[in-house]
């Protein structure tokens, strides 16, 4: 276990109060638990309050464009697989801009976790719908409530068959950071989707609202049984299972399967001119 | 017809074989010791249509495309009627027998008999080809071992009995027509294409990982990546999107492998907002962009130079970047390599410009000298002083260190932002403005080594034609043959389109009459460019924007205008 200190500790732009907070500690948990220090972790990041976490703990860090942050967190992975690669972002971020690069990560599987704060809300550009608001959800840009119906990120997962995926509340830090080292341990693509409140923006999703109907997924539950994990994964109003949904058993890690991924850093193998001969002669 | 030089076009739809037997006779030139020039000219679509391969062949160089033909090889009727006009007075026409010669002076080929099979008659068109150029049958034969070599001695067999008879009919039927002078012995070359020579340039350059979108006319610059990476050790994936192709390629330069993204015009305008991610946070990556012409989807398999502006203004703010506009084949391979230097160095991004008409011209070249080459910059792989590292240091030539996460203890912080020297985001008005002058400071290393324009032609000329890219080659072809009628006119070639060195042009062009801007567009980008940045306007421009390539006869026939 290595001393939590190691990974800094600086001032935030966040609110007081906001979720965001605890995620943070309980990352830097997480890491100190796994004993990986800040030079063996890449923290890859899109753009929200929540892709700030690069800027507020000491990690290797790419702090990248809104919604992208899963394109190049799989291309750290697959350029150096013996990095920890999180990746780290809004429901905004990483559901509506990046939409197409999360259904993508999760066919891909290459060995990176993905953490999301979903606050149900846009945060940082002050309020607007999510792809995760509830339907209905008055905002000032959805005056009359949100007309589209709400993303299920859990249940499009689970039904792509993905990882690893879980769901955690940023209230109970001690549980997330415990969602967090399984995530990073799992051999493959991983999703937690931390449901965390925006005090700022979000009335109706709140602290209380989540604590109220979050409760632990026990014993009973099997991560590897699909309808199980189903079942769970619409599972969304008075009562939230949080813990792991489901765990792919099954799949091999792109960057396990790929030759010349397993040979060490790509920057790191040396470029054979002899090869490179070789594969001239045969244009003659 | 040329004494010297022939244009060979076989026309047919797609899945016909066209492009079988045109590159097997094109490798038996170039084996030969004959010049090859071969581009294509294909329809958006896999099968039917109307198709052509062009092989201008000879013993004297070669720079460009053709317009009129010598020989048309028609593999359907409508070969015939859409190429008639096109073939030379002297010209010849190869064709089945059953077809309608329309009135030209035709050779009638009995197909039927000679090809037992329809799939031999590819191989049937072969040796008749080869016996009227009067190229050796020994030539054609080592083709044949070449292509079917794995299908077994039976298949060989099968061939070679074809390619005899066919060879022995042109013998006998096509004495009249004039053979190709003998060419020289030379040293053995390459056939090779614009993309191809490409993706050489760039696993010289020790290229490592390669994320990519099909789209036309980029994608085999990945396909041969993806063919000769297994032994390079070069990753490749095909992506989601553009948008995912160069954010994961950030991603891998960060995590230090060396990456170049292929595209053309529609998914570079994807990655834009990418392009500038790469420009704050210093990431160097190679994005070859090979045109077609737009707006939109266009026209997918034709050619144009009408996405310079796009390239050169790619993304939003202000950060440096290099563009490079390779004119020959050769230009591909090397100029490619200098890309990824340049971008490793400035800790950029470095664009290579090429079109449809370049990445599909195949040409006979001498391998490259591998031993020659310079060496290309790095990362920083020390990790001395890990503590005291900052990604962002402030230097005075605007470079900082740049290092790789996990190579060592030290931490490494990219970001989008404005941000500080170890990476943080600011809002600091002094750190803004010393940020953005420390990156465009590396626009100023990047003009001190700019590649100068390449001059051709007469010294102290009357005309002298203006180009950039793939047009070279036909203006050179144009300015020999006006030299050859008694005028006097230089081409002067870019292949680096930006930054530009003025100092290296601006006093040859003052001193001609008479400036003429040849480029493939409608609203001559490049002039403009130029007139922006020196002042001085090019007297006429010659623009192209049909989606076909400039040939040498279309530049003079609009000089004459
Ligand atoms: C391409 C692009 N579009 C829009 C924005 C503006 N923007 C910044 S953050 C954000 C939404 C953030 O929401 P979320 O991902 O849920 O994160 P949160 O702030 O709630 O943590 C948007 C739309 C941007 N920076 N870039
Ligand atoms: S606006 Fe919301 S998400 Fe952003 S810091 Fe404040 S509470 Fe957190």
């Amino acid at each position: 276990m290595l001393d939590i200190s190691i990974y800094g500790d600086y001032h935030t732009s966040w609110c007081p109060g906001c979720g965001n907070h605890d995620v943070l500690k309980a990352l830097k948990e997480a890491l100190a638990g796994l004993d990986l220090a800040p030079h063996q972790v890449v923290h890859v990041s899109g753009i929200g309050q929540a892709a700030k976490a690069p800027h507020y703990i000491t990690l290797n860090g790419f702090n990248g464009l809104h919604g992208r942050c899963l394109p190049p967190a799989q291309a750290v992975k697959l350029a150096n697989p013996s990095l920890t690669v999180i990746a780290e972002s809004g429901d905004g971020c990483n559901y509506g801009e990046g939409g197409n690069h999360f259904l993508a990560a999760i066919r891909r599987n290459v060995n990176i976790t993905l953490l999301v704060h979903d606050n149900q809300i846009y945060g940082l550009t002050k309020g607007q719908a999510s792809p995760t608001t509830s339907e209905g959800h008055v905002t000032k840009s959805q005056p009359d409530g949100v007309t589209n119906a709400s993303f299920n990120p859990i249940a499009v997962a689970v039904a792509m068959r993905a990882g690893f995926v879980a769901r955690a509340f940023s209230g109970n830090i001690s549980h997330l950071a415990t969602m967090m080292q399984e995530a990073i341990r799992y051999p493959g693509f991983a999703m937690v989707d931390i449901l965390s409140p925006c005090i700022s923006f979000n009335k109706v999703n709140t602290f209380g609202w989540y604590k109220q109907r979050c409760y632990e997924l026990g014993p009973d539950h099997d991560p590897g049984n699909w309808d199980a994990a189903m079942a769970k994964a619409n599972e969304f109003g008075e009562h939230i299972p949080v813990g792991i949904i489901w765990r792919n058993n099954e799949r091999m890690a792109l960057d396990e399967r790929v030759a010349v991924c397993k040979q060490g850093p790509l920057g790191r193998q040396s470029v054979d001119m002899a090869v490179l001969a070789g594969i001239m002669q045969s244009y003659i | 017809m040329s004494v010297q030089n022939r244009h060979i076009v076989i026309g047919g739809a797609a899945g016909q074989g066209l492009v079988t037997v045109g590159q097997m006779l094109s490798k038996g030139l170039v084996r030969a010791g004959y010049e090859v020039l071969v581009t294509q000219d294909y329809m958006s679509r896999v099968r039917g249509g109307h198709n052509t391969y062009n092989i201008r062949t000879g013993v004297t160089p070669l720079t460009g495309p053709a317009e009129s033909i010598d020989i048309l090889v028609a593999l359907n009727q409508e070969t015939v009627s859409l190429h008639k006009r096109a073939l030379g007075s002297d010209g010849i026409l190869i064709l089945d027998e059953g077809f309608d010669a329309e009135g030209l002076a035709a050779l009638h080929v009995p197909f039927a008999s000679l090809a037992p099979k329809a799939v031999f008659q590819n191989i049937a068109a072969l040796g008749v080809l080869c016996s009227v150029l009067g190229l050796s049958k020994d030539h054609a034969a080592t083709l044949v071992h070449d292509s079917f070599g794995k299908k077994g001695q039976a298949v060989i067999a099968q061939n070679l009995q074809v390619l005899d008879e066919a060879y022995a009919w042109g013998e006998a039927n096509a004495a009249s027509f004039e053979k190709l002078p003998s060419a020289v012995s030379r040293a053995p070359r390459m056939f090779i294409n614009g993309n191809e020579s490409l993706a050489l340039g760039a696993l010289a350059a020790g290229v490592k990982f390669c994320s990519f979108y099909p789209m036309t006319p980029a994608t085999s610059i990945a396909q041969n990546l993806i063919t000769h990476g297994r032994k390079m050790g070069v990753y490749v994936e095909q992506v989601e999107d553009e948008i995912a192709a160069l954010n994961m390629g950030l991603g891998a330069s960060y995590a230090g492998a060396p990456t170049l993204i292929p595209t053309s015009g529609g998914g570079f305008a994807l990655m834009t907002e990418a392009v500038s991610l790469a420009g704050v946070m210093e990431q160097p990556v190679v994005v070859v962009v090979a045109q077609r012409p737009g707006p939109a989807t266009g026209l997918p398999t034709r050619t144009e130079q009408a996405d310079f502006n796009l390239v050169l203004y790619a993304g939003h703010g202000e950060f440096p970047r290099a563009i490079f506009a390779p004119g020959t084949i050769e230009d591909c391979f090397f100029l490619t390599r200098k890309a990824f230097d340049i971008s490793e160095k400035y800790q950029s991004p470095v664009f290579v410009l090429t079109d449809q008409e370049l990445a599909d011209r195949h040409m006979g070249v001498e391998p490259f000298d591998l031993d020659a080459l310079p060496p290309v910059a790095g990362p920083d792989l020390s990790d001395t002083d890990a503590q005291a590292y900052k990604r962002y240091v402030l230097t005075k030539d605007g470079l900082s260190p740049r290092r790789i996460p996990g190579y060592g203890e030290s931490i490494v912080l990219a970001d989008c932002h404005e941000h500080t020297e170890d990476g943080h985001i600011t809002e600091d008005i002094d750190m803004r403005i010393a940020m953005n002058d420390k990156r465009m400071l590396k626009e100023e290393g990047m003009r001190s080594e700019v590649v100068p324009p390449r001059f051709f032609g007469a010294d102290r000329p009357d005309t002298l034609l203006l180009c950039w890219g793939s047009t070279e080659g036909a203006a050179r072809e144009a300015a020999n043959v006006l030299n050859g009628q008694g005028q006097r006119v230089g081409v002067l070639s870019f292949t680096q389109v930006w930054p530009l060195a003025p100092e290296q042009f601006l006093p040859l062009l003052e001193t001609v009459p008479k400036v003429v801007c040849v480029e493939g567009n409608k609203t001559a980008q490049f002039a403009r460019l130029l007139r922006q940045e020196t002042g001085f306007r090019p007297h006429r421009n010659i623009l192209r924007y049909d989606g076909r390539p400039f040939t040498a006869s279309y530049i003079i026939g609009k000089l004459a205008d």
